[in-house]
């Protein structure tokens, strides 16, 4: 799959999901791409350099969410 | 003056034990006299008020810390936890007190220099808090703020050579114990071995892609320093398949007392004069041992390596020569399903770099198996209980052997998987009718 349809389909998959919740793990978005997690792991770290994700982590988890959105940005005075 | 009244704080240090609260008022009055002229990048008073917020806690009997966010520094998944306050008006010098994890060296082998370079990093961008070190071996920084987290690992990185650890749904930072830099009881080089896998999965460390944490841990010998046994995903265990040599000179002069056993330790208290048959054969898990003619005899068939015999007598024993490791998987401490040890997977393999047969046949087929079948905030052991042990042999291909069995069979049936029964599970009913009735 190439760069930009891995995009696409996360921001559009994330999105929709949005009102729901925010943070996601690894495996929901290779979920989304119908990728295995190795193959799927080059997509997302890629999409985080390019600042469309974001990482989210509670210290012994690791999540992931759309660059910016959930509550934690401003709850946390971080904007 | 103390900035904030701590009573309750105060009384933990009438113990009879060191206290953290005095060396937490040290630093604080370390940061108020500021008598190096540091230039502080966090709040002066930062150990004041983790001391007032610690004070608060206890008065209320919970907790005013909040765990968690999206701090971080740029490209990396993990090494930085999000911990903020929720009295910042009271307590602002710990508004955010994020916790960074800083990969240690195998073996934890520093000089002092580095560790005055490191000090210093951390006084001026941090509390000067450290952890030495954590349960994952990380050196632990507790405390500081979110702008300062970049310039701090651009100085670990750039000034001294260092990189952050692994938190989150990483490969945590691989730990090891000092192996055979400084111990005669190491069966592989645990440090070259710790070192190469941590730079080799990089990626695994710094871009969580697992379903939870995931945890390598390297004890060259059965005595376990790192415990490697009770909390790594995979166990790497040092062991031998050959005889234990014996030194029967030496043998007699444990006997003779002209060597204290186990090197001297427990010489605190007049045990007696040493006993063999007590201290030695007697204490042998598999009762491989005894004396004859005067010589001390092994069966090493039955021998399984506990080291006790070793401990005692080092001078007489030693461990085997032909060495590598056993690697056991599924340990951890309690998180979802309670504590579990690892289970034997590989009775044997030669450690040798650049270990590609340890990557190739046991790592990499097992991380492949728990990141499409693990559950989110699934441990291995939990995802090994689940599927069950025999899927475990499946992915990596290995064969069943008698020495993953640690206790008789529980459940009386035999399951054969289809491929294994001639013909498989499919049968033609009418040729089945021609020979049984209805
Ligand atoms: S685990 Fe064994 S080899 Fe490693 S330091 Fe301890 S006794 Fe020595
Ligand atoms: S290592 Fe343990 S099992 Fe082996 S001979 Fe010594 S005491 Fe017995």
């Amino acid at each position: 799959m190439e760069y930009e349809e891995a995009k696409t389909r996360i921001v559009e998959g994330l999105t929709k999901k949005s009102k729901v919740k925010s943070k996601f793990y690894f495996n929901d978005l290779a979920k989304i791409l119908e990728l295995k997690p190795r193959i799927a792991k080059k997509l997302i770290n890629k999409l985080v350099i390019e600042e469309v994700l974001e990482y989210w982590s509670s210290g012994s988890t690791s999540m992931y969410g759309l660059k910016g959105a959930g509550k934690q940005a401003s709850a946390e005075h971080e904007d | 003056m103390a900035k904030h009244e701590t009573p309750l704080l105060d009384q933990l240090e009438s113990g009879p034990w060191p206290s953290f609260v005095s060396d937490l008022k040290q630093e604080a009055e370390f940061r108020a006299k500021n008598e190096e002229n540091i230039e502080y990048q966090i709040p002066q008073d930062v150990v004041e008020d983790l001391l007032g917020v610690l004070e608060l806690s206890f008065k209320h009997g919970r907790t005013h810390w909040k765990h968690g966010g999206i701090v971080g520094v740029f490209g990396y998944g993990g090494g930085v936890i999000g911990r903020y306050c929720d009295q910042p008006e009271k307590f602002p010098g710990v508004a955010h007190f994020h916790t960074m994890r800083v990969s240690q060296p195998a073996g934890k082998f520093y000089t002092t220099k580095y560790l005055r370079e490191i000090c210093d990093l951390w006084a001026r961008r941090g509390s000067g808090i450290t952890n030495m070190h954590g349960s994952t071996g990380d050196i632990i920084f507790l405390g500081t703020t979110t702008p300062q987290l970049e310039e701090i690992f651009w100085e670990l990185t750039h000034n001294l050579n260092q990189d952050l650890g692994g938190s989150g749904s990483n490969l945590r930072t691989p730990s090891d114990c000092i192996g055979q830099a400084r111990c005669e009881f190491a069966c592989y080089d645990t440090q070259a071995i710790c070192h190469g896998l941590t730079v080799e999965y990089q990626d695994e460390l710094h871009r969580p892609a697992f379903p939870y944490k995931f945890k390598f841990k390297f004890d060259g010998c059965p005595n376990c320093c790192v415990a490697s046994i009770a909390r790594a995903d995979l166990s790497f265990i040092g062991t031998w398949r050959d005889e234990i040599p014996i030194d029967q000179e030496a043998v007699q002069a444990y006997i003779g007392g002209e060597i204290p056993p186990n090197a001297g330790a427990h010489s605190g208290r007049d045990w007696g004069p040493f006993d063999i048959q007590k201290e030695v054969i007697d204490n042998c898990p598999t009762d491989c041992m005894w004396m004859e003619d005067n010589k001390l005899m092994i069966d090493n068939k039955e021998c399984n390596r506990c080291m006790h015999c070793i401990n005692v007598m080092p001078r007489a024993l030693r461990i085997g020569n032909d060495r590598g490791c056993t690697i056991l998987a599924g340990a951890k401490a309690p998180i979802l399903d309670g504590a579990q040890m690892g289970s034997l997977i590989v009775p044997f393999i030669k450690v040798e770099e650049p270990y590609d047969e340890i990557k190739e046949t046991v790592i990499e087929p097992i991380w492949d198996w728990w990141m499409e079948e693990g559950k989110n905030r699934e441990r291995l052991g939990e995802l090994m209980k689940r599927q069950g042990f025999k899927k475990l042999l499946e992915v990596t291909g290995f064969k069943p052997d008698p020495r993953m069995v640690s206790e008789p069979r529980t459940n009386p049936y035999i399951f054969w998987n289809e491929d294994e029964v001639e013909g498989g599970f499919k049968r033609d009913i009418n040729e089945f009718r021609k020979h049984h009735q209805r």
